[in-house]
């Protein structure tokens, strides 16, 4: 059986990335010769050298205005945001310079730059190593924003990513990287994944539930319990959250005309709201009940595991709400 | 490492041609900015105008030295360091009337204004904003080996940011080839400096991280110029940064409407006999002989390349309201703009 974990297809699309094109490299706190935090670089300084794993301060507005500026003259900067619950120390030049460069300058500047930005719970990791931030730059006109779930789609998708003119926000959960600092798994070809197609991992009739990143795990759970009692499930993966797979969507709400929106971010004012609305607008004839979401309760992420548990979505959430759904 | 005091202006290998090429730089930058505070006021210019006017031979000194491969970041008030490395004023003016034969296609104005092929890397509406890019462009010189320097400019207003003790601190670390360009004019925004800080010299946050900072008669294009070619040549070097503070007051307020009664008109009184203009020009009379058609002359071409250049923006079209979907990204997808 393969082994390739999700920070393998990372850290080999960094690899293979770097060696294709050498104005690549990697900049962050501890991501050289000690392989980053959650190991995710690991071995890559031995490879290509502190030029290419570039280690730095802690100093976030720092590093990302360092990428912007490199990737003004040249460079192809991937920033490691350690928690991606730090981006907000960075919040100026991701969304005040990155996001608005090519635009205000009448395109005649861009920002080749990709932040990795590592998110959501690992289990009580608690309210500032924990939050699921997409929706702050999916708002924001300028930026892409990927979400990979599977070790596959965050290798091609980090291909893609790197390889795009413009400022890409990538999101890893860190509770889908898999034997943290153990051996590096094996190689495996994957093909760049364009931007804007989204994928259905399950097939279904009787509802659609969208989701991303480590819920679409207990997504895929709850749909195997649901099967049992005769409820069948759909399951479409965005991939990315912009551009985002409309079509896509449309064509699975073709088939079940029910649709739950399950993420780990907040529901309220969550991207599941934008992806409502998306359904609302392209394929409200389709619709044959209301859309559901089913994301974090709005609270800060305790600590307690009993009360982190108990806010974020897991499999016997989503499960209840398509048994509601579909009643 | 202590900060230290540029000498003053001893006119060290400045002839008198060189001398009124830098007084017409600087001149260019000041008719530049009256043009355009009454060019606003005639409603051509919708937005924000912050003037340069009274700092003109920081610029200039800065500028004079760099070489073509360097790049610059600026700030809100970033006509002058614009003008000083050369820029287009027809461009600027058309940008400024938001026009799309303006450096952005009218998209930035003021506040965003670049010119790639001079490697202006931009204004910044972000105070501080500048710094850290500046910072990465330097990274990537060192990074591949390449002899450019990056200058960032900034006010003492920014250096209270974090965006500038963060890229100070990681400049010093990794020996940048980059300047540190404070324009000192005493006051961030509307509050003076002994109120945002306690230093009186910004350049004495330099040595704690370990880097050279040098104060400079800012009214003073030759001194600016003078502590500009050691601090560029150490860049080159290898050595690393400096920060180069530059003492210099602004005649205007923060912005073109801003009274600032917020500073005593004794002040005033005392920086206006200091105008870098007037004492630029005294010197070349006293020391290099220019005779009073040398100035006129200055005058006369600096006024006449601005009259063509403004009549030349008020001719460019106006962008289509459609074009502000243009230019989000790079990358469309499936031929639409991405939503």
């Amino acid at each position: 059986m393969t082994n390739f974990t999700y920070a393998d297809g990372i850290r080999q699309a960094i690899a293979e990335e770097i060696e294709r094109d050498p104005s690549v490299f990697v900049i962050g706190e501890d991501v050289g010769e000690s392989g980053g935090v959650f190991g995710v670089t690991k071995g890559l300084w031995d490879r290509f050298g502190s030029n290419h794993l570039w280690d730095t301060p802690i100093s976030e507005e720092g590093i990302v205005g360092a990428a912007v500026g490199a990737a003004l003259v040249g460079g192809k900067p991937i920033v490691e945001i350690m928690f991606g619950d730090f981006s907000f120390l960075a919040m100026d030049m991701i969304v005040n310079q990155a996001a608005k460069t090519h635009y205000m300058t009448g395109g005649n500047l861009s920002v080749p730059m990709v932040v990795r930005m590592v998110t959501g719970t690992a289990g009580s990791t608690g309210a500032q190593h924990s939050q699921s931030l997409e929706a702050f730059f999916t708002q924001v006109p300028g930026l892409k924003v990927v979400a990979p779930s599977t070790a596959e789609d965050a290798k091609g998708l980090l291909i893609s990513a790197i390889r795009d003119p413009d400022p890409v926000i990538f999101f890893e959960h860190k509770g889908l990287y898999v034997g943290r600092g153990g051996p590096a798994g094996d190689v495996v070809k994957v093909d760049p994944i364009p931007m804007g197609v989204g994928k259905i991992v399950r097939e279904g009739s009787d509802v659609t539930i969208v989701s991303y990143l480590k819920t679409l795990e207990y997504a895929q759970k709850a749909a195997d319990e649901l099967a049992v009692e005769g409820i069948s499930c759909e399951i479409f993966d965005p991939r990315t959250l912009v551009p985002f797979d409309r079509a896509g969507l449309r064509a699975s709400l073709e088939k079940t005309g029910r649709l739950l929106i399950a993420h780990e971010a907040p529901t309220r004012g969550g991207f599941g709201a934008e992806i409502a609305a998306f359904a609302a607008e392209d394929c409200f004839e389709l619709l044959r009940a209301p859309i559901v979401r089913v994301g974090a309760r709005n609270t800060p992420i305790p600590y307690a595991p009993i009360m982190e548990k108990y806010t974020l979505p897991g499999v016997a959430r989503i499960a209840e709400e398509v048994r509601k759904l579909v009643k | 490492m202590n900060s230290s005091t540029g000498s003053t202006s001893t006119g060290i290998s400045v002839t008198l041609e060189k001398g009124l090429e830098l007084l017409e730089r600087m001149m260019l930058i000041r008719r530049f900015e009256e043009r355009a505070a009454q060019l606003r006021a005639e409603g051509l210019i919708p937005g924000f105008l912050h003037p340069y006017i009274g700092q003109e031979a920081s610029a200039v000194g800065i500028c004079d030295v760099l070489s073509p491969q360097d790049v610059l970041t600026s700030t809100h008030r970033g006509h002058g360091h614009m003008i000083g490395r050369g820029a287009d004023p027809a461009r600027m003016y058309a940008e400024l009337f938001a026009r799309v034969g303006g450096y952005n296609q009218g998209k930035g104005g003021s506040l965003h204004m670049i010119d790639t092929e001079l490697g202006f890397l931009g204004a910044n509406g972000i105070v501080g904003g500048g710094i850290p890019i500046a910072g990465g462009a330097a990274l990537q010189f060192k990074r591949t080996g390449s002899d450019a320097v990056a200058v960032s400019f900034f006010g003492d207003g920014a250096s209270n940011e974090g965006s500038f003790h963060e890229t100070m601190n990681m400049a010093a670390l990794w020996k940048l080839p980059i300047l540190f360009v404070c324009e000192n004019n005493l006051y961030g925004e509307f509050t003076r400096q002994s109120e945002h800080m306690v230093l009186k010299d910004v350049a004495d946050r330099a040595p704690a991280y370990g880097m050279p900072g040098v104060v400079v008669d800012g009214n003073d294009v030759i001194a600016v110029r003078e502590v500009t070619k050691v601090a560029v040549e150490r860049a080159r070097n290898g050595d690393g940064p400096t920060l180069i503070e530059t003492k210099t007051y602004r005649h205007r307020g923060h912005f073109e409407g801003d009274m600032a009664k917020y500073r005593p008109k004794e002040e005033v009184e005392e920086w206006m006999k200091r105008d870098p203009l007037l004492t630029f020009s005294t010197w070349l009379s006293t020391e290099r002989d220019a005779s009073k058609a040398d100035l006129a002359d200055v005058r006369s071409r600096v006024d006449t390349r601005l009259e063509v250049a403004i009549a030349w923006a008020k001719e460019q079209a106006h962008p289509l309201a459609e074009d502000a979907l243009n230019h989000v990204y790079v990358e469309s997808f499936n031929g639409e703009a991405l939503r």
